[in-house]
């Protein structure tokens, strides 16, 4: 192809991607909207750009405090998950450990484990537990059903690294503990933070077990309370909108900042199977 | 031994333990506001098997699955071959297809709920204004979740095949060019060929992702109109928590379970058999 005819080519594919990113698009602008002009179109553009649904979002709704449930309950997760799936990971990767092979499979089978199917006895647990409603009982539940995406993520990041720095430490005298503090997990870095962002998403766009063990705004997640968005008389599309904005900010963040490690880990988590 | 005990001990007490603990409710009558709690053996099963409503359910799970992976896949190998073609500005052409991606399922619920507005939405208006109600309509309902669904979830396909492209080896394209392969030809029978394992991993994710589908439905509809976008999950989840028969949802819970059990392993035979054809 022709230079001119290439760039032409490049430019059709990204605008059709961009039209493919609409729905997100329109919802952006929407957000922006004055409340009069939502409900008419055409024009597609607003006549002038509001902060009201934002403001309304931000001072008058559970938000503020659903965004910061949000927050903590992914970062307790992904703390949890990384700290419980680590050693478990360098065990599959590095050590004969006997059975491995089911255990292999015990967690490749535990990947495709339907939330449904464990919400009922986790309901009761939690009730029995006095966990309902709590930080802990949501992110002990998280921690455990991202575990196994985890250690097997980790598991083949930590197999790409050479051998040769870990037996060379070894020769040195570095014991386990050691070893793995100053050879393993620095090579690690890139795998831990993809793992990291892939757990962090997971627990920010979980919905059926932030939504059935949720009573109250002390531990409702973002998804939840952007499910349960209230409206009094009429749906308030604006605020909804200006919501949903806030419920995507911090995936959006990540995809846009790290889309190079993000799209390493999706792909190790599919390949490495 | 010991490092794995963590994993293996939070596996088994929130994943293991509960998982028998619901085959153990699924054989109960249970419904506590009632304080109803005893053995039931399978009847909870033998009533799934004449109960229209779990066909019906079973059906639009089905449907919902069929439907959703064939579009991801089709619209997903057509995605990455796109990208691949691109000389520049393939990091932003990922980034729009990774923004859909990384939404929260209700946020996307919640955005296609507006682009299926039926006076104000956007999916209407460039319709000219034949004023379709998306998700009131037993008739399209389901088409429109699963379309919502397939935007969502179409990137997972997209960004997988994309990394097997770029594994492939210039030199086999240019050694079919050569050989006076054409554009058609260097596509299907070299191209396509060599995406066929990666593709049927990422039509193993999705079909089980889509057959234990709930997030999307239930904010989207609710199951509703009608029961139309009823899927297996969320049958369970009503049975549970909304009319709160414990047992009877988690009987409804174990189908899902097995469900997904038997596709994966079908699945998974298929992958290692085409793993020694090639």
């Amino acid at each position: 192809m022709r230079p001119a005819t290439r760039t032409l080519a490049d430019v059709v594919v990204i605008a059709a991607l961009a039209a493919y990113a609409i729905p997100f698009f329109w919802q952006l602008l929407t957000s922006f909207k004055p409340e009069a002009e939502l409900l008419r179109i055409p024009p597609l553009l607003p006549s002038r750009l509001t902060l009201s649904h934002y403001r309304v979002v931000l001072e008058q709704s559970l938000m503020p405090r659903a965004l910061l449930n949000s927050l903590g309950i992914a970062t307790l997760t992904t703390t949890v998950a990384l700290v419980v799936g680590l050693p478990g990971a360098y065990a599959v990767a590095r050590r004969p450990v006997p059975g491995k092979r089911w255990l292999l499979l015990a967690i490749v089978a535990s990947t495709a484990f339907p939330q449904i199917a464990t919400v009922s006895p986790l309901y009761l647990l939690m009730r029995g537990l006095d966990l309902r409603d709590t930080w802990t009982g949501l992110v002990l539940v998280h921690a455990s059903f991202a575990l196994p995406l985890t250690v097997w993520l980790l598991a083949g990041f930590i197999r790409e690294i050479p051998i040769e720095a870990e037996e060379a430490a070894s020769v040195d005298g570095a014991g386990l503990v050691k070893t793995f503090r100053w050879v393993v997990v620095p090579l690690l870095a890139p795998g831990l933070a993809s793992t990291a962002l892939l757990t962090f998403l997971f627990s920010w766009n979980e919905f059926l077990f932030a939504y059935t063990f949720t009573v109250s705004e002390a531990s409702r997640t973002i998804p939840v309370a952007l499910a349960l968005f209230p409206g009094v008389f009429e749906v308030p599309w604006g605020d909804i909108a200006a919501a949903s904005m806030l419920a995507s900010l911090p995936p959006v963040l990540i995809v846009v900042a790290l889309q190079r490690f993000l799209v390493r880990g999706l792909v190790a988590g599919a390949v490495k199977k | 031994m010991l490092l794995l005990a963590p994993t293996a001990l939070a596996l088994g007490a929130l994943t293991v333990y509960p998982g028998a603990w619901v085959l153990w409710l699924s054989l109960q009558h249970r419904i506590p506001i009632f304080g109803v709690a005893r053995f039931a053996g399978l009847d909870n099963f033998t009533f799934l098997s004449v109960d229209a409503r779990f066909w019906s359910a079973a059906h639009t799970t089905a449907v919902f699955t069929v439907a959703s992976v064939a579009l991801e896949v089709v619209l997903g190998v057509g995605a990455a071959l796109a990208i691949h073609t691109q000389r520049r500005g393939r990091a932003v052409a990922l980034s729009f297809l990774l923004l859909a991606w990384a939404m929260p399922a209700v946020v996307a619920a919640k955005l296609f709920e507006w682009l299926y507005h039926p006076v104000a939405g956007l999916i209407n208006v460039a319709l000219g204004r034949h004023a379709l109600n998306w998700l009131g309509d037993p008739a399209i309902a389901l088409a429109a979740v699963t379309l919502a669904d397939v935007w969502r979830t179409m990137p997972f396909v997209a960004i997988l095949c994309y990394a097997r492209l770029l594994a492939i080896p210039a030199d086999l394209y240019e050694a079919a060019q050569v050989d006076g392969a054409g554009r058609l030809a260097t596509l299907t029978r070299i191209t396509l060929p060599l995406l066929g394992r990666i593709l049927l991993l990422a039509v193993l994710f999705r079909t089980l992702d889509a057959l234990r589908a709930f997030d999307i439905m239930f904010v989207l509809t609710g199951g509703g109109p009608a029961n139309t976008t009823e899927t297996l999950t969320v049958y369970a989840y009503r049975a549970l928590f909304q009319t709160l028969q414990l047992g009877f949802g988690s009987a409804l819970s174990v189908v899902v379970f097995a469900l997904v059990m038997v596709v994966a392993w079908a699945y998974l035979r298929l992958l290692r058999a085409g793993s020694v054809a090639t």
